[in-house]
This record gives C-alpha cells, sequence and structure tokens, in this order.
C-alpha cells in the first residue's frame, strides 16, 4: 500500500536531521574539552592569515605546501619528544646538538671505515639513546633541574661533534654519503619518496601543478613526512591510552606523590630522555640521507624551536599538562609561519621579527581560546 | 576582560598582517628575484652585498628578497631554496655553499624553469652541474696567479704562502696559482700555520730563518696576514721583501697598506656578486639576452692608490 511506504520516506530524513545535529553538537562539544583546542585555532588562525596575505604566491600550490610540510614534519619529529619529556616535568636543550652529532655517527663510520649503512645507523641510535639515559640517570640521581643538566649536554655534544670529526676526518662537513646509501634499505627508510605514480597521476590530470619537462612538481611524499605522523600517533597513544601515559602526566604534575602512589617516576624520566634522543636521531638521519652530507653545524638552536612547538601546542613549562596533538599542531603553526613569511617577501631584516610576533600572538590567541573553553582563570 | 584578550590580539594579527601585505604587495607588478645566502645573520662580510641588493632594486626596478639561514645551518638553506622556487619568481640567485646538500634543492629550481645564476662559493663547473645559467665569484686560482704575476713584476724568485685553512682545496689552490704566476714550482713554499695567531707567528718566523733567501709572502686571509704583519713590524725585515700581498681586507691590512707594510690586497669584490646578477637576470628576462661565460668578480687590488676610498666605503660598499 502506497500510504505505508510514504511515512517510510517521509519519516527517513527527519531522522536523519535529528542524528546529524545530535551528533555534530557532542562532536563541537569533545572538541572543545580537549586541551589542544587552543592550538587548532591557533593553526586555523595562522593558515588563514597565509591564505590572505600569501595566497596567490605560491604557497599553496603542491610544492608550496611540501616546502612547509617539510618544515612542520622536522619539527613534528623533535617536537612530540619534546612535549612527552615537558608533560614528564623535564626538559632537553640537547636536542640540537644531538642531531649534529648523530649526523656525524651516521656519515663518519660509513664514508671512512666502511661500516654498512644500516649498522652505522643502528649505532647512531644506540648511543643516542644511552646519551639521552644518561642525562635521565643524571637529571634523576642529582636532583639538578634538567635545564641546567641538558644545557651542559647541548655544550658537550656540540664539542664532541666538532672535535670527534676533526679527529677522524681533519674536517667539519663530511659528504659523499649517496654513493654508501644509493641501494640500501635503511637509507631508503629515511629519504625515500612514497608513491611516485600517483603523484604523477594527479599531475597529468591537472590537480597539482606540473614541471615543464611534464613531472610532478611534488615528486612523492617524503618519508620525513612518514616518520613525522608514525611518530606523532605512537606518541598520542601512548599518552592518551595506556598506563605508561598517565605515569608521564603524573611524573610531571607531581613528582613525589607520583612515587608514593607507586609509579616508577626515575623510569619514566629517564625513559623520556631517551624518546627525546630517539627522536633527535631520526630527525638527523632523514637530514643525513636526504642531503648526503653531515656538518658539526646541523641543528643550531633547534631544541629551543621543539620546545617552542610543545609550548605553542599547549604544554605547561611546569609539567603534568599538555598533548602530543598540540605539538603537533604547533609544529603545523611554526612551519606555516616560518615558511609563510618568505612566501609574502616580508624583508630578510625582520624576518625574526615577524616570527617572534607571529609565534607570541599563536601563543596568546590559544590559551586565551583555552582559558574561555575549560573555565580558567 | 577575556574577550578584550582576544580582540587584542585578532587586532595585533591584523596589524602585522597590514604591514605584511603592504610590504609584498608595494612592487607587485615588477620582476621578482629572490637571492640567497649561507651566512648567518651574524655575518657583517654579506652586508656589501645587501646593500648592491639594494641598488640593484632600485637601479633597475625590480623586487629583491635577499634570503639566508639565521643560524647558517646550510641544510636550513637547502629548505630556503625550495620555498623560494615554490613561490615562482623570475630568477633566484644563490651560492655553493655545500654542493651536496644543495644539489637537489638547485636543480629542482632549474627544473621548474626558474633562472638561476650561482654566486661567491662554489665552481663555475659546479654551477655548470647544477644547470646554473653562470657563475659570478673569484676563481681562486685564477686570483693567486694574478697576486703571483704581480709579485714576478716586483722581481719575486722565492716565496711564501701562509696558508691557515690547508684542509680546505680552494685554499692549496690560490697557493699554486700564486707559484704559477711566478713561475715557479710550489714545492715545500707553502706552510700549513693553522689559526692561532701565536703559532703562526712563529711558523713564519722558522721559515723565514730556514729559508734567507725568500724575497715574496702571499698570506691567504686576515687571519694569517695578521700575525705576519706583526713580523714584519716587530723584526723591521719589511725591505727584505719585493712584494707582500694578502686575499681579503681587514683593518690591520688596510692600515699596513698604507704604511708600506704591505703592498696590496686581493679584494674579490663583493658588491659585484649581488649588484651583477640582478642585473643579468632582469635582462634575461625582459629581452632573453646572457653572457656566455662566467663573470670573475675577483681579483681586484687594493693598493695604495685607492685604499682611501675602499676605506670610506668599507663594510657598505667595498
Amino acid at each position: 500500500m502506497a500510504g505505508q511506504t510514504d511515512p517510510g520516506t517521509a519519516a527517513t530524513p527527519i531522522v536523519d536531521v535529528v542524528d546529524e545535529r545530535l551528533s555534530r553538537q557532542s562532536w563541537y562539544q569533545r572538541l572543545m574539552r580537549r586541551p589542544d583546542s587552543g592550538a587548532l585555532a591557533g593553526a586555523i588562525l595562522v593558515l588563514l592569515f597565509f591564505v590572505f596575505t600569501a595566497g596567490d604566491t605560491g604557497m599553496f600550490a603542491s610544492d608550496g605546501i611540501l616546502s612547509w610540510m617539510t618544515v612542520t614534519a622536522q619539527l613534528m619529529i623533535i617536537g612530540v619528544g619534546a612535549a612527552l619529556l615537558m608533560i614528564g616535568g623535564e626538559f632537553d636543550l640537547s636536542v640540537g646538538s644531538m642531531i649534529g652529532f648523530t649526523g656525524m655517527m651516521i656519515a663518519i663510520p660509513t664514508i671512512y671505515f666502511h661500516v654498512p649503512v644500516g649498522l652505522s645507523v643502528i649505532l647512531a641510535f644506540v648511543v643516542a639513546m644511552a646519551i639521552g639515559a644518561l642525562n635521565g640517570y643524571i637529571i634523576v640521581r642529582t636532583r639538578l633541574p634538567s635545564f641546567i643538566v641538558t644545557l651542559a649536554s647541548l655544550y658537550i655534544l656540540r664539542g664532541l661533534t666538532i672535535a670527534l670529526s676533526i679527529i677522524f676526518t681533519n674536517r667539519t662537513i663530511v659528504s659523499g654519503l649517496k654513493e654508501y646509501s644509493d641501494n640500501s634499505f635503511v637509507a631508503s627508510l629515511f629519504s625515500a619518496k612514497l608513491f611516485p605514480g600517483f603523484f604523477q597521476w594527479l599531475a597529468d590530470n591537472g590537480i597539482i601543478n606540473k614541471l615543464p619537462n611534464g613531472a610532478p612538481a611534488v615528486a612523492g611524499i617524503p618519508m620525513l613526512i612518514v616518520w613525522a605522523f608514525v611518530i606523532a600517533v605512537i606518541g598520542h597513544i601512548v599518552l592518551t591510552r595506556t598506563r605508561i601515559g598517565n605515569w608521564i602526566f603524573a611524573s610531571g604534575g607531581d613528582a613525589d606523590a607520583a612515587r608514593n602512589v607507586g609509579v616508577p617516576v626515575s623510569a619514566v624520566k629517564i625513559s623520556l630522555f631517551m624518546v627525546t634522543a630517539f627522536c633527535a636521531t631520526v630527525f638527523a638521519a632523514c637530514q643525513v640521507f636526504e642531503f648526503g652530507s653531515a656538518a658539526a653545524d646541523r641543528g643550531l638552536l633547534k631544541e629551543f624551536e621543539a620546545i617552542i612547538a610543545a609550548v605553542i601546542g599547549g604544554c605547561l613549562l611546569t609539567g603534568g599538562y599538555g598533548s602530543v596533538i598540540g605539538a603537533c599542531l604547533g609544529a603545523l603553526i611554526f612551519g606555516v609561519v616560518q615558511q609563510g613569511i618568505l612566501f609574502t617577501g616580508a624583508p630578510s631584516d625582520w624576518f625574526q621579527v615577524f616570527l617572534g610576533a607571529m609565534l607570541l600572538i599563536a601563543v596568546l590567541f590559544n590559551s586565551s581560546i583555552r582559558r574561555r573553553v575549560t573555565g580558567e582563570r | 576582560m577575556k574577550s578584550a584578550l582576544l580582540r587584542g590580539v585578532l587586532m595585533a594579527a591584523a596589524m602585522v598582517a597590514a604591514v605584511a601585505t603592504t610590504t609584498s604587495s608595494a612592487l607587485a607588478d615588477n620582476e621578482r628575484f629572490v637571492f640567497v645566502s649561507h651566512a648567518p645573520d651574524s655575518d657583517s662580510w654579506w652586508n656589501v652585498i645587501k646593500n648592491a641588493l639594494k641598488n640593484a632594486e632600485h637601479d633597475e626596478g625590480v623586487k629583491v628578497e635577499y634570503r639566508n639561514p639565521p643560524t647558517g645551518d646550510i641544510a636550513d638553506m637547502a629548505r630556503i631554496i625550495q620555498q623560494a622556487t615554490a613561490s615562482n619568481p623570475n630568477g633566484i640567485v644563490t651560492t655553493i655553499a655545500d654542493f651536496d646538500v644543495l644539489q637537489s634543492a638547485i636543480q629542482g629550481a632549474v627544473a621548474k624553469g626558474i633562472p638561476v645564476i650561482t654566486v661567491n662559493s662554489g665552481t663555475a663547473e659546479q654551477s655548470k652541474e647544477l644547470g646554473a645559467l653562470m657563475h659570478i665569484g673569484q676563481p681562486e686560482y685564477d686570483a693567486g696567479k694574478g697576486a703571483g704575476e704581480r709579485a714576478k713584476k716586483a722581481g719575486v724568485t722565492h716565496f711564501l704562502c701562509v696558508n691557515h685553512y690547508i684542509t680546505n682545496p680552494a685554499s692549496v689552490q690560490r697557493c699554486q696559482g700564486y707559484a704559477d704566476g711566478l713561475g715557479v714550482k710550489l714545492g715545500d713554499q707553502m706552510v700549513d700555520s693553522g689559526i692561532d695567531p701565536t703559532g703562526i707567528y712563529n711558523k713564519v718566523k722558522a721559515f723565514l730563518a730556514s729559508h734567507p733567501d725568500t724575497d715574496g709572502i702571499i698570506t691567504l686571509g686576515p687571519n694569517s696576514a695578521d700575525p705576519t704583519i706583526k713580523y714584519l713590524r716587530d723584526t723591521g725585515s719589511r725591505s727584505k721583501f719585493k712584494s707582500v700581498i694578502s686575499f681579503d681586507l681587514d683593518g690591520d691590512i688596510s692600515k699596513a697598506i698604507k704604511d708600506g707594510t704591505m703592498d696590496a690586497a686581493i679584494d674579490q669584490q663583493p658588491y659585484l656578486q649581488g649588484y651583477l646578477p640582478i642585473v643579468f637576470l632582469t635582462q634575461y628576462v625582459r629581452y632573453g639576452v646572457m653572457p656566455a661565460n662566467n663573470v670573475n668578480t675577483g681579483p681586484g687590488f687594493v693598493t695604495k692608490d685607492n685604499i682611501a676610498l675602499v676605506e670610506k666605503l668599507a663594510g657598505e660598499y667595498r
């Protein structure tokens, strides 16, 4: 009967509308209760800002997007480590020096002692994480602030990088890694470009811009970006879905109270220093295999960029509060601002002034949003 | 209260936006070039090049953006070149600070059809390999040879080359060029002096004591020149030498040129490394013309005759 089907067809849209409204509301509320909502608002703000000021400069063409995504991904890798450590209540200022040091650890054995590339990489990871563990051990045992201890390792590692590379190679820029890493699986883990066929297809169909010779402007997704997302996802899951995540929050919130309820605070902190060292080594490996060389001055000031990303992302300097997703958004804000300023054509003398001002605006903006949402004073 | 803060933040953002857009849209109709250097913010030598770029901007009616990695990190420089490429400028000028690191970024710009000129660091061969239109800089061997030819005119037969950065192949080319300009073998006349001033002073002293027939000195830069000047003044032995020349300029070297302790300094004329690429690129974009050879901005020689002008413009245009 027609009468029976009619209400059915008429009823479904009504049910749908009701469902949609309900789910949207709860989605919105869920979003606004997150600690990283401010960072998300900040990221949207800076992206909008550059859409208006640099929309027609190629910043949002495929190779323009790749340019700021690359910087973002680099910063995400070390920013996630810095955020986890900061939530755990500590700092690591040796990240930048660690990048230079591990880069040399990969390049020198491979080029000068003909150690297989894979082995050099594993060696670099092992040594870096041992140094991270040592940092953590000293901090846990002496109760000295990590700011001071890692400041010392910043100088020691940078100095070691220069001194050891002079001893072994008599130079501070070690190049020529390409011939050793060209056919190496381990090297391609850090420097390959994924889905070249897909990007060629995108270019052929006019979805992304092309080079004059018909190749796509972007050859593929660099492994650097893949590493950034893998590290971010693992970091996020560990922090929000596991017992270890709770231990990290507890250690950073109040270490003594955490110890009293049986949280292995020392082990957590030492592990977190190993995590930042691990992240620095991933950063260095991606850089060394992309460029085929290591240099003693690589990674200068990157530790501050990592901390900036975490702070923009809503981590508190006092520990116990923050999120990995926030740090990723902080890295995105920093990457977009840093490269975006170049796209607007602002004079380079003022570059750092703009960068600082934009970062300050982003932090103020997202902390004001966060206060509004969480009702803090 | 809270909403006042938010309003303030948004106002500040709007102000920054206004400043950024006015700087970028002021010259929107003209050609836009990006000049990428490898120098950290703290390196004052590049100020001359920045001023040259300002002059070229004004003379040619184009827009030039100077870019550099703030900490001098060459990996960051590669990212800047990639960014410059993505912004589709009419041309890119870059140094070849580290061939390996910058290779893919520079080739990426060339592949996108952007005209590229390389300046300062790097060699003509590297520039060609990267697909650049030309290289503008001082070929080290030729600069050394120019100094050697001057020394030959002065009657030098045996020389000392004080090399303070011997691990860099470019430094050996300078000494080799000098020897060839003079028409003698380099042999043991190049000394690895290191960079410690006291060490340099004593190595120069020891060499001259064991090679008494030395009558010409070439130093490779302020690092090796300053202690050598001190030695010549301390011992009063300047009259023994027919020619004393140094690469590059600093306060001590210009003083020494004025009082006759040194004959000349080899100037690579950085001003031209900033001004010329912009001129060439502008004409190339407008009319498709481009010289077929590379440009050697050095060696230019600073002597007693022109030191007054150089000193007046030092750090600004010289």
